[in-house]
């Protein structure tokens, strides 16, 4: 089933990108072609296979609860495009 | 400008340095004066690398001894270093200059390697041509009108242009091996978690690994000491990661064993590649080494598995780019504009395809069907492809279909590009350490043989691949050579 | 209004006691300079990894273990991907699914006004913090990423709610407080942010199977707040439906200042999580050997000690519950009984003079030798076998329980030893020394002695307290009070 450009707006939305009606329409496409490829992978019998999430099997690696330094308040704030009083500045955030 | 320098394996500069017949700095200002070649290079901080080359010469007059002090090496620009701009190839990080090293870059001045500077490659690791820069055109210095390939294109261009002796890259579906292929160099990726991930951009966390290009094997062997360890800040890191002990000068491959997937040689493989691969084989056959036709079917569904799990990794860790603590960040009044506006003109068409394909196989009601089952199908590839260890020393195929594309060659079809991929992918999956390394020439350009070996095998694959290497008699593999 | 029947589901955050951030090692700390606690893990640099607080874990799984869970073979972090300006990596790392959490399928008893209640849990997962954010005045808004990354434990109660009134509502979240801050993983601080709870509140008309819509409250900052809040909500819902109108579904924010709720706006439309395995995160395993180990060092936890307390001592519910409220307290009453104090006698001394002298000067119960966190508070110099001695002074007659106050009040400033303070001032229990004084009053003190003989009893009083002031009030009271109605009866 071919996805639709209300599909591709309401995933754009999602992963938070403003696109342009010829990107949608772009985009549309390509997605169309990778999920067309994807149909291969439903024919496959996967019924009591594991996933393998972790290509090396480990578990319980854990980290002893000691405080440790980490950057300077400079540090922090020396990539931020606006910040003020040790602060990250953000546009309103307007929760509609 | 050519670089006489450029000739010399890592490993010879760095004897030539312990015999004291150059110094460091000399080296890397001979390395610094041609950085601005082929598209290879993004950021080039020369007082930087000078300083680090002096330090360098300090160790060595002290007397130390260590193996590669004082070789300067060229870093994938989406590895973080402290003090450098580390941009991705990607617009939204422009201008990002990290507070932290990633912990290679720690253990590479630890080494007491010069950074010679970062290099080019596909937006956030993703493509296979390095076009996807958003920044330079990464150009293959075998013929500056074909891709290097990607997405690690322009660590390739450094090495095999001759612009630094050796280079660190990431791969996740190839970006190390296929363009090291496509330059004629040796690429190594190690199994999964023997190198820290620690500072390298994630792209598709469960498949990234970085791994050098060098022009040897033993090269390759030699940085991989250094950059094989285990490290607390990584949680993926095994215990046992650094690399045993190889005796890679009397390495041979006679009665060495080899799988050859008929799907790895399929007629995706194009004639003058497969031409050269089949001469391999016949050359290592006659060395007493034995390559046997296997099935693996599941390796056909390599491509479409990577492209959901991959993606679907990305779009969860690219959602960090917000424009509120780095990189760059469009205005607006309120701060969803601004952060769509920010992702939308930032990110490009190809980081953006795949951040929705992802989020697409993650979203509600398709989790199952695409994210859960590919990584069940990415159990079931696993599974047949660990059968085999019992039998063979190593899996042995193209490591890429063609030899270097003419940029702009896939731009009407960017499937057709994705699909390249699927020698190499299957070692993404499962962890598996893999190289490539050039076994001739075809119409005048490099072709990479595909050697992958079992989880936590490194050190057997590194003595494979010099033995292999030694029968095939190519590398170093240089162009401008007859 | 009791056509309708109230449920609440409850969603508790407990900030964990940790030194350290939950996937990094930043410190944990309360306040303090914005962005000075942060690291490229907190703040989500690229190329940042995460590392998981072995600590955290073992909290969440005491808590789970407290609370009946079940715990599970294996347990792996999700990721729970949404944008907002104070996540800094775009994704939360959380818990998901019903039987993978550190424990699932609990739940706690809890005590109310109309006897024990079972509070069904449905799972207690561990998950981190997010920053900050101030809004500015002017405009705009300031991120500090100080608190990112702190470890969070969440519980969540199970469905259909057990949770039926306000007053269950709150003792739910007082008890499981309590439970937690005995358990040593929070420090319980509601005011500061440390433990935040948000009740989904619905009704129903009592014959109604299906239950109503429900709305989610925020901001509640104490239990009597959980209490109000929970009320209001109840009465505002059954108002709306009893004037035909529909509840609708929405987050609604409490305000203390008047009593009263109000609808917030929703966070950012359009956000769906797209949970999946963490994959820079190994699983976590709970080896069944280490879970029972893990159970049986579990300390006694409240109920139990209420329970014990009235079984074992005698003790009334009431000062059972005085005593059991918080652990230290309790813990500090059992050495002093340990040190052969009655527990009677004592729980009157720590809940009478004790707990005044302890609240008059600030200071904290401490039992030597045992290492506590004071919060830093002054250490108090009582001790359990002081308290024990000055009781055991009291019940054997030695001082009257007049001077044993005088006596306690100096052992507590100074911590000597009660021995030394009461020489030359032991009780007199001398019948002979007491009928002497007893017959002195009387000869000094005519008229009262006549208005009690006349039939004013009351009188008695003065005469036993001028017997007192006589013998420096070393005289054995009840045997004064005796001996001086022998006197008085025997003349008439």
């Amino acid at each position: 089933m071919p996805i639709t450009l209300d599909e591709v707006r309401h995933v754009a939305r999602l992963a938070r990108l403003e696109l342009t009606e010829d990107e949608l329409r772009a985009f549309q496409t390509e997605l169309d072609a990778l999920l067309g490829h994807f149909q291969d992978l439903q024919a496959v019998d996967v019924t009591g296979v594991a996933p393998k999430p972790h290509a090396v099997a480990l578990q319980n690696v854990l980290a002893e609860d000691v405080a440790r330094f980490g950057l300077t308040r400079d540090q922090a704030l020396a990539n931020a495009p606006k910040s003020r009083a040790g602060l990250f500045l953000v546009p309103s955030i307007r929760e509609d | 400008m050519s670089n006489k320098l450029g000739q010399l394996t890592a490993t010879e500069i760095a004897a030539a340095l312990q015999r004291r017949e150059m110094s460091a700095r000399e080296v890397a200002q001979a390395f610094l004066d041609v950085t601005d070649t082929y598209g290879a290079f993004l950021h080039v901080d020369a007082e930087r690398t000078l300083a680090e080359a002096d330090a360098a010469q300090a160790r060595l007059d002290a007397g130390e001894t260590s193996p590669l002090l004082g070789v300067p090496v060229a870093i994938k620009d989406n590895i973080s270093t402290q003090g450098r701009p580390t941009t991705c190839a990607s617009r939204i990080l422009e201008g990002y200059i990290p507070p932290y090293d990633a912990t290679v870059i720690s253990q590479l001045h630890g080494a007491g390697m010069p950074l010679l500077g970062k290099t080019n490659l596909d937006e956030f690791a993703m493509g296979t041509s390095t076009e996807n820069s958003a920044y330079a055109v990464c150009k293959n210095p075998w013929d500056p009108t074909r891709s290097p390939g990607g997405s690690s294109g322009g660590s390739a261009a450094a090495v095999s242009g001759g612009l630094a002796p050796i280079s660190l890259g990431s791969d996740t579906g190839g970006s190390i091996r296929q363009p090291a292929a496509l330059c004629g160099l040796v690429g190594f990726k190690p199994t999964y978690g023997r190198v820290s991930r620690f500072g390298l951009v994630a792209f598709g966390s469960s498949l990234d690994q970085i791994g050098p290009f060098g022009q040897t094997v033993a090269d390759v062997a030699a940085i991989s000491q250094v950059i094989c360890q285990t490290d607390g800040l990584d949680n993926t890191s095994l215990p046992d990661a650094p690399l045993g002990a190889m005796d890679l000068a009397n390495a041979s491959v006679k009665g060495k064993r080899f799988a050859l997937p008929r799907e790895l040689m399929s007629d995706a493989v194009e004639a003058n590649v497969r031409a050269s691969i089949e001469q391999a084989i016949r050359t290592l056959e006659a060395a007493g080494a034995t390559v046997d036709h296997v099935d693996l079917p599941s390796l056909s569904l390599g491509v479409s598995t990577y492209y959901v799990i991959a993606p679907a990794e990305a779009s969860s860790n690219l959602g960090r780019f917000d424009g509120v603590r780095y990189g760059a960040r469009e205005e607006a009044p309120g701060h969803v504009e601004s952060l769509m506006a920010t992702r939308g003109k930032k990110f490009g068409h190809e980081v953006k395809l795949r951040i929705m394909v992802g989020t697409y196989a993650l979203s509600a009601g398709y989790y199952d069907a695409y994210y859960l089952r590919a990584q069940q199908i990415r159990g079931l590839m696993v599974a047949e492809i660990d059968a085999l260890w019992g039998e063979y020393d190593a899996i042995l195929s193209p490591t890429s279909p063609c030899v270097a594309f003419p940029l702009g060659g896939f731009s009407h079809d960017p499937m057709a590009l994705k699909q390249m991929d699927f020698c190499t992918i299957p070692a993404n999956m499962g962890g598996y350490p893999a190289l490539s390394l050039p076994c001739g020439l075809a119409d005048g350009l490099p072709v990479g043989l595909h050697l992958m070996g079992p989880v936590r095998g490194d050190e057997r694959l590194l003595e494979l691949a010099a033995g292999v290497e030694r029968e095939l008699g190519c590398a170093p593999l240089r162009p401008g050579l007859a | 209004m009791s056509e309708y029947r109230l449920s609440v589901g409850m969603e508790v955050h407990a900030e964990l006691r940790t030194q350290s951030k939950m996937f990094c090692r930043c410190q944990v700390a309360f306040g303090g300079e914005p962005n000075t606690r942060v690291c490229p893990v907190c703040l989500g640099l690229p190329g940042a990894l995460p590392v998981p607080n072995r600590e955290a874990i073992q909290m969440v799984l005491r808590t789970a273990l407290a609370l009946n869970c079940q715990v599970p073979v294996d347990s792996v972090f999700h990721r729970k991907n949404y944008f907002y300006p104070d996540l800094p990596k775009g994704f939360q790392v959380s818990q998901y699914e019903e039987t993978n959490p550190i424990g699932y399928h609990g739940h706690l008893m809890i005590h109310t006004s109309k006897g024990p209640k079972r509070i069904g849990i449905k799972r207690v997962h561990l998950e981190e913090d997010t920053g900050k954010i101030l809004h500015l005045p002017g405009g705009g808004s300031g991120v500090d990423y100080n608190r990112a990354g702190v470890p969070l434990m969440e519980i969540v109660t199970d469905f259909p709610p057990d949770i039926e009134s306000a007053e269950e509502a709150r003792e739910y979240v007082a008890q499981l407080r309590q439970l937690l801050v005995y358990l040593g993983v929070c420090d319980g601080k509601m005011e500061e942010g440390s433990l935040r709870c948000e009740p989904n509140i619905s009704v129903r008309r009592a014959d109604s199977e299906t239950l109503g819509t429900k709305t989610e409250l925020k901001n509640l900052s104490s239990f009597r707040n959980v209490f109000l809040g929970t009320e209001y909500e109840r009465r505002r819902q059954i108002a709306v439906l009893e004037t035909g109108g529909t509840v609708a579904q929405e987050t609604r924010g409490w305000n203390e200042a008047t009593e009263s709720s109000y609808l917030m706006r929703t966070k950012e439309s359009e956000q769906e999580y797209r949970y999946f395995p963490c994959p820079d995160l190994v699983p976590l395993h709970f080896d069944r050997a280490d879970v029972e180990a893990a159970r049986a060092a579990l300390p006694e936890l409240p109920l139990a000690k209420l329970q014990r307390y009235q079984d074992e001592f005698n003790l009334s519910p009431q000062d059972a519950q005085l005593l059991t409220a918080e652990r230290p307290w309790a813990e500090w009453f059992e050495a002093a009984v340990v040190a052969g104090g009655d527990p009677k006698a004592v729980c009157n001394w720590m809940n009478g003079d004790f707990a005044r002298l302890l609240k008059e000067t600030g200071q904290a119960a401490v039992i030597p030798g045992v290492e506590s966190d004071t919060e830093g508070r002054e250490p108090a110099r009582m001790s359990p076998e002081i308290l024990v001695k000055v009781a055991k002074l009291v019940a054997d007659g030695t001082i009257t329980g007049k001077k044993a106050k005088e006596v306690f009040e100096k052992a507590y400033m100074t911590g000597d030893d009660p021995a030394s303070m009461v020489e030359g001032q032991t009780q007199i229990s001398d019948t002979d020394f007491i009928r002497q004084a007893v017959a002195d009053v009387i000869a000094e003190h005519p008229d009262p002695v006549a208005t009690y003989r006349s039939g004013k009893g009351g009188v008695l009083g003065f005469l036993v307290g001028q017997v007192m002031r006589r013998t420096q009030g070393r005289a054995n009271p009840p045997m004064v009070q005796e001996e001086m109605r022998r006197q008085l009866d025997e003349t008439s």
